[in-house]
């Protein structure tokens, strides 16, 4: 059965090196089809019936991607050579055929035709590795027509002219993925059908570009060999570009071997670009550093938006405010320091799915023909898309998405083909069957063997309770408070999804709590065990998303409302942090369970806060909310000292309308005492819990660190800190949250970073970890875990022996927690503008931030942040002068003047520049 | 990496696994030794050569002398690995080799028939694939049964180790150098004991214990064919007395 064949392969490591490796050629791999008696049967076979078996070329999987998800192509063999030439060409696409091929409702096969004895090709001499891999396919292609015998068709999709056509020289049934496409007869497809670009078949015969009569806009990228040795010697520089939010002809390239960041102005020295590339840049001439020329000048696209103002936002918080021509002639010397420069070559593309819409244009004649259009990104730093669809009627005025393919240099814009997408990649779909499965039978009620076992305290007894923002359903942590006889609190916080004094056992989520302060936080780990449905997919969505009056759920709402959430009144399953604590707040002693708790009453912040207030309540529930809070404003006021930040970033409440679910008011959320006490006792029940994981697992726990801001970072906050007198008040705090921004706070595996790396800068920890709403966020899910193999409770799962496996689900898990924050922040804008659209209002705002045209101002009544222009559009602000200095803006000759924090009456409307774009615009009054 | 690929459950080299590589052997290459044997597990190639029973060469060597003294020497060949370099010779890997070798071997060798004598094991890799150690204790085992030394049974060896959570059978130098846990298993073939254990990484117990199942299996399977090569070498010595 092993033949066993070696080859010899030279790899370059430094020096050249001889590499042997084994290749076994094998005679036992099914060939996936179901109508094959002789090959052993597998798992998802190929359809019987199928009027074709398709096997498809690299360059069709790579480009072809969206066309292979939709449903209606099915009964594909993926060779082996195909995916391992698309993961090292395009890992993003290589996830998603790996996907494909893993869904059991799709009938992908992969064969392993590298492996196989009859398709196992050896490279010829002289051929090259592209050449060799094409001879791979069609081999095996032929293979699977000659074992398939005659009754069944075998077709090859390629898009590659001279594969197809050796292909139908060797007797295989070849086609291009258009004509295909167009063989099934299904108009909707064709426009998931990527136009090939010049290399391919289709285009010879469609069109014959009059090359002479095209204008070359963009400069050639220089080839990948020029540029890597350029990038050694010097010349060029390699960064990640980042458009600049508010002004989508100017980008930055992060540049480590200059140290600083290089300026790109312009559409043509970004040459192609987009934001997030990883780019080759090249430095301009010293002498045209400053020259803002070209600024403008080389597009026509109609610029409605100021160029320079741009809030305080991570563009260009790091650094000096953008040079312009009025700083330059009032302080010439002191701005010119950043390289200008111009982009030679792209080394990574970020190419991504965009939403937005197509720009208004009139019908073409007949519909139903094929339409270009083009496309217009929400997001301003994505330049228009040009694209080809057939359904045009159905599109125009509509939100889509659509992906980019390509851009050369006879194109202003790129091109790219219409695909349905979810943006921020948050997966909204409902549960699968196979993970509602997983769920516990409901209704669910405490069983006698969660009382039985020994691991589980009942604390039923105790006086329990949660306190969560109004309305809330998916309970994930309460508290207890119960005076000791020696005059300790014993302090307990029991863990479910939110603040709640039901004890879960939810036997796949997780389990936390206990301080004599008790802290239970809902028992989600009983609920959701480790390799089922239930749990991958909550790995995979990583958090529940909130969306302005709506949610979008981690867990199935069974679990996340009912059976984990702990409501008043039930018996719940938890996992509590339970401590002991002196009067003065300091902690005697810790200890972890699982427990059984049933919450007397889930209060609001307003309910909770009025029962403090209120000196004529004696009730025991109220004299324990007054206990806990007095513990907690000592360990507030402790944190503090050790340097913890507190900041008051604006979040936005709105008021929405049950019917219309339009914005009835909004205003800023108002954080109470009763907040931080909450917030105090969760900060401290995690600190608790990733001491204990840590201790127990050095190596694999998941914990979360803030990394320190760097000077930098912060100087825009300490220029306007110095400039008012070192007197910071709300709106600094804002701006220095801001600042914080850049460096984000993150998941990780201890493995991967040393102690001194743990610190979180924020909350001034040396360690902290998500261990309080499992019900939303997976990393506490995760931490539950290792919570309960620290106390040998349970078994710590496979997945933690795996450094690399863990390190992924950590990042995972900080991609979603950062589409997470997009989405909702999306959310609020949204509903701001819906709100604003029909209610012009004039209100108070205060500035932040001096620009060259204009400022930025903070209204603190909706907690919105947005620019005001000073001169009008186009104009660079040659009227105004700015005083970097004390952060001021005069106009020379007047009295009129605007410092930074200063408050100005302004109005606000919402616009609509360009369709479907709208956006909330400010005015000074 | 994908050790396993998750699609197809093949590993890089082809194998599914549970599969060993190729397994070859051929006794009696070094003519001058009493006994001499040539393993390969894949790419992994060992020579033995086993010298023995004689004289004690070096008495002060000798702790007891009513049992043979067993001795090893273990050495990789400067062209065995990819770059060629000059090793030194007893460095700490070879001597905790040599060692681990010896002892294996001890166990199964019926020393106390051998008084007053030695019996010198010399196993050189020439070609270094992961697995040097395994592929060394069944090079050696078979340089003993043809130098004729009375065994118990044959001792056999082989490693696994779990990568992309799969237990691997036989890993190679690719594998190996994965970083995962490599559990490398000596026993007693037909008397069903352990005479060798390694292991460096850390591994829950149910999982150490299903790793090592499978290594467990993998030996069962060398063995039967060490005993195959060593009954048809048999039958070849037999044809040629005639």
């Amino acid at each position: 059965m092993l033949q066993s064949k070696t080859f010899v392969k030279k790899t370059k490591a430094g020096r050249v090196q001889k590499v042997v490796r084994e290749h076994y050629l094998r005679d036992d791999i099914p060939c996936g089809a179901a109508s094959c008696s002789t090959c052993g049967a597998v798992e998802h076979p190929l359809s019987a019936d199928a009027a074709a078996i398709l096997v498809v070329d690299t360059n069709v999987v790579l480009h072809q991607i969206d066309l292979l998800e939709n449903p209606a192509i099915d009964d594909v063999v993926l060779l082996s050579v195909v995916l391992d030439e698309v993961k090292n060409k395009n890992l993003a696409v290589f996830n998603r055929i790996k996907a494909l091929c893993s869904n059991k409702a799709r009938r992908f096969f992969v064969f392993t035709n590298e492996h196989h004895r009859d398709t196992y090709v050896k490279e010829m001499v002289g051929e090259s590795p592209n050449d060799r891999n094409d001879r791979a396919i069609r081999v095996a292609t032929r293979w699977y027509q000659s074992h398939l015998g005659e009754n069944v068709k075998v077709l090859l999709i390629t898009n590659d002219r001279d594969n197809k056509r050796k292909a139908t020289e060797e007797g295989i049934n070849a086609e291009t993925v258009e004509s295909y496409v167009r063989s099934l007869a299904q108009p909707g497809l064709l426009d998931l059908v990527v136009v090939s670009t010049s290399g391919d078949v289709t285009m010879e015969d469609v069109e014959d570009l009059r090359p002479s009569k095209k204008k070359v806009i963009y400069n050639e990228h220089k080839p990948m060999s020029e540029i890597t040795a350029g990038l050694r010697c010097g010349i060029y520089h390699q960064g990640k570009l980042r458009v600049n939010r508010y002004n989508p002809f100017e980008a930055y390239v992060g540049s480590e071997s200059i140290g600083d960041e290089i300026v790109i102005r312009g559409r043509s020295n970004m040459n192609r670009a987009f934001d997030g590339d990883i780019v080759a840049v090249e430095l301009l001439p010293q002498d045209q550093w400053h020259e803002s020329k070209s600024f403008i000048a080389d597009d026509d696209e109609d610029e409605e938006d100021d160029v320079h103002l741009a809030p305080n936002n991570a563009d260009d918080a790091p650094r000096k405010a953008n040079p312009t021509q009025s700083t330059v002639t009032s302080s010439a010397d002191s701005v010119s320091s950043r390289p200008v420069g111009l982009v030679v070559g792209v080394i990574k593309r970020n190419w991504n799915s965009y939403c937005g819409s197509l720009e208004p244009m009139p019908m073409p004649a007949g519909s139903g023909g094929v339409a270009h259009a083009l496309f217009v990104s929400k997001d301003r730093r994505i330049p228009k898309i040009r694209i080809q669809t057939r359904q045009l009627g159905n599109l125009l005025d509509k939100r889509i998405i659509v992906a980019v393919d390509s851009w050369d240099v006879l194109s202003r814009y790129p091109s790219g083909h219409y695909v349905v997408l979810i943006e921020n990649d948050i997966n909204t779909r409902p549960f699968s069957t196979q993970v509602l499965a997983c769920l516990p039978p409901l209704p669910w009620t405490l069983s006698p063997e969660d009382l039985a076992n020994p691991n589980r305290q009942d604390l039923r007894h105790v006086r329990v309770f949660s306190v969560d923002p109004p309305g809330c359903r998916d309970i994930d942590d309460a508290l207890h408070c119960t005076p000791l006889p020696n005059g300790n609190f014993e302090v307990g916080v029991h863990g479910s999804n939110k603040y709640a004094k039901c004890n879960f056992d939810l036997q796949w989520l997780w389990h936390i709590r206990s301080i004599s302060i008790y802290t239970d936080i809902a028992d989600v780990t009983n609920f959701v065990h480790p390799g089922t449905p239930l749990d991958e997919e909550a790995a995979q969505r990583g958090t529940s998303v909130y969306l302005v009056g709506q949610r979008i759920d981690m867990l199935p709402k069974p679990l996340t409302e009912d059976v984990c959430s702990l409501r008043a009144d039930v018996e719940r399953l938890a996992f509590s942090v339970i401590w002991e604590m002196t009067p003065h707040a300091d902690i005697i002693s810790t200890r972890y369970t699982k427990s059984v708790i049933k919450s007397c009453a889930a209060m609001s912040y307003v309910e909770a806060q009025a029962r403090m207030d209120d000196s004529r309540l004696v009730d025991p529930l109220t004299v324990d909310l007054r206990n806990l809070n007095s513990l907690a404003k000592i360990m507030r006021h402790r944190r503090c000292e050790r340097g913890a930040l507190t900041l008051a970033s604006a979040e936005v409440k709105f008021e929405i309308d049950s019917e219309t679910h339009d914005p009835l008011d909004i205003g800023i959320y108002q954080i109470r005492e009763a907040n931080q006490m909450i917030e105090e006792f969760m900060l401290a029940a995690n600190i608790s819990v990733a001491e204990k994981i840590l201790k127990h697992f050095p190596l694999c726990s998941l914990l979360r660190r803030h990394p320190s801001p760097t000077k930098e970072m912060l100087e825009p906050l300490l220029r306007t800190a110095s400039s008012v007198g070192l007197n910071l008040d709300v709106s600094s705090s804002k701006a220095l949250a801001e600042s914080l921004d850049n460096a984000k706070a993150v998941y990780f595996c201890s493995g991967d970073l040393t102690f001194s790396e743990y610190y979180h800068y924020g909350l001034a920890a040396s360690l902290y970890t998500h261990f309080t709403s499992p019900i939303r966020r997976y990393a506490d899910v995760i931490v539950h875990r290792l919570l309960a193999a620290a106390l040998d409770i349970a078994k710590l799962p496979p997945l933690f022996q795996d450094g690399p496996q863990l390190t992924g689900v950590a990042d995972n898990l900080n991609y979603r927690h950062r589409n997470a924050q997009m989405a909702s922040r999306a959310s609020v804008e949204l509903h701001t503008h819906i709100y604003f659209k029909t209610r012009p209002t004039d209100t108070e705002a205060r500035i932040v931030k001096i620009k060259a045209n204009g400022f930025i101002v903070f209204v603190p009544k909706f907690g919105i942040e947005g620019p005001i222009y000073l001169t009008p559009k186009g104009d660079k602000g040659g009227d105004w002068v700015v005083d970097e200095v004390h952060q001021r803006i005069t106009k020379p000759g007047t009295s009129i003047s605007y410092a930074v924090l200063q408050t100005v009456m302004i109005h606000m409307e919402v616009v609509e520049p360009q369709p479907h774009r709208p956006k909330l615009q400010l005015t000074l009054i | 990496m994908e050790y396993v690929n998750p699609l197809t459950g093949f590993r890089v080299d082809g194998r599914r696994p549970n599969e060993m590589r190729q397994l070859k052997a051929e006794v009696g290459v070094v003519a001058r030794a009493d006994g001499s044997a040539l393993f390969e597990m894949g790419n992994t190639r060992v020579i033995a050569a086993v010298y023995g029973p004689r004289e004690v060469q070096n008495k002060g060597q000798q702790v007891n002398s009513k049992e043979a003294l067993v001795r090893c020497e273990y050495r990789m060949a400067d062209f065995s690995t990819g770059d060629r370099r000059r090793k030194p010779k007893g460095d700490r890997r070879s001597t905790e080799i040599s060692l681990v070798i010896r002892q294996t071997m001890e166990a199964s060798i019926l020393t106390h028939l051998m008084p007053h004598s030695q019996i010198d094991i010399f196993v050189q890799v020439l070609q270094a694939d992961g697995g040097t150690r395994s592929a060394c204790i069944n090079a050696a085992t078979l340089a003993l049964a043809d130098a004729g030394i009375p065994m118990r049974d044959i001792v056999t060896s082989c490693s696994s180790g779990y990568l992309c959570s799969t237990p691997l059978l036989d890993l190679n130098y690719i594998e190996d150098s994965a970083g995962g846990p490599d559990v490398t298993v000596g026993i007693l073939a037909k008397m069903d004991k352990v005479t060798l254990l390694q292991m460096d990484a850390k591994l829950p117990m149910d999982t150490f214990e299903t790793v090592m199942e499978l290594a467990i299996e993998g030996c069962k399977a060398i063995a039967n064919y060490i005993r195959e090569v060593l009954l048809e070498n048999t039958k070849r010595l037999e044809c040629q007395r005639g």
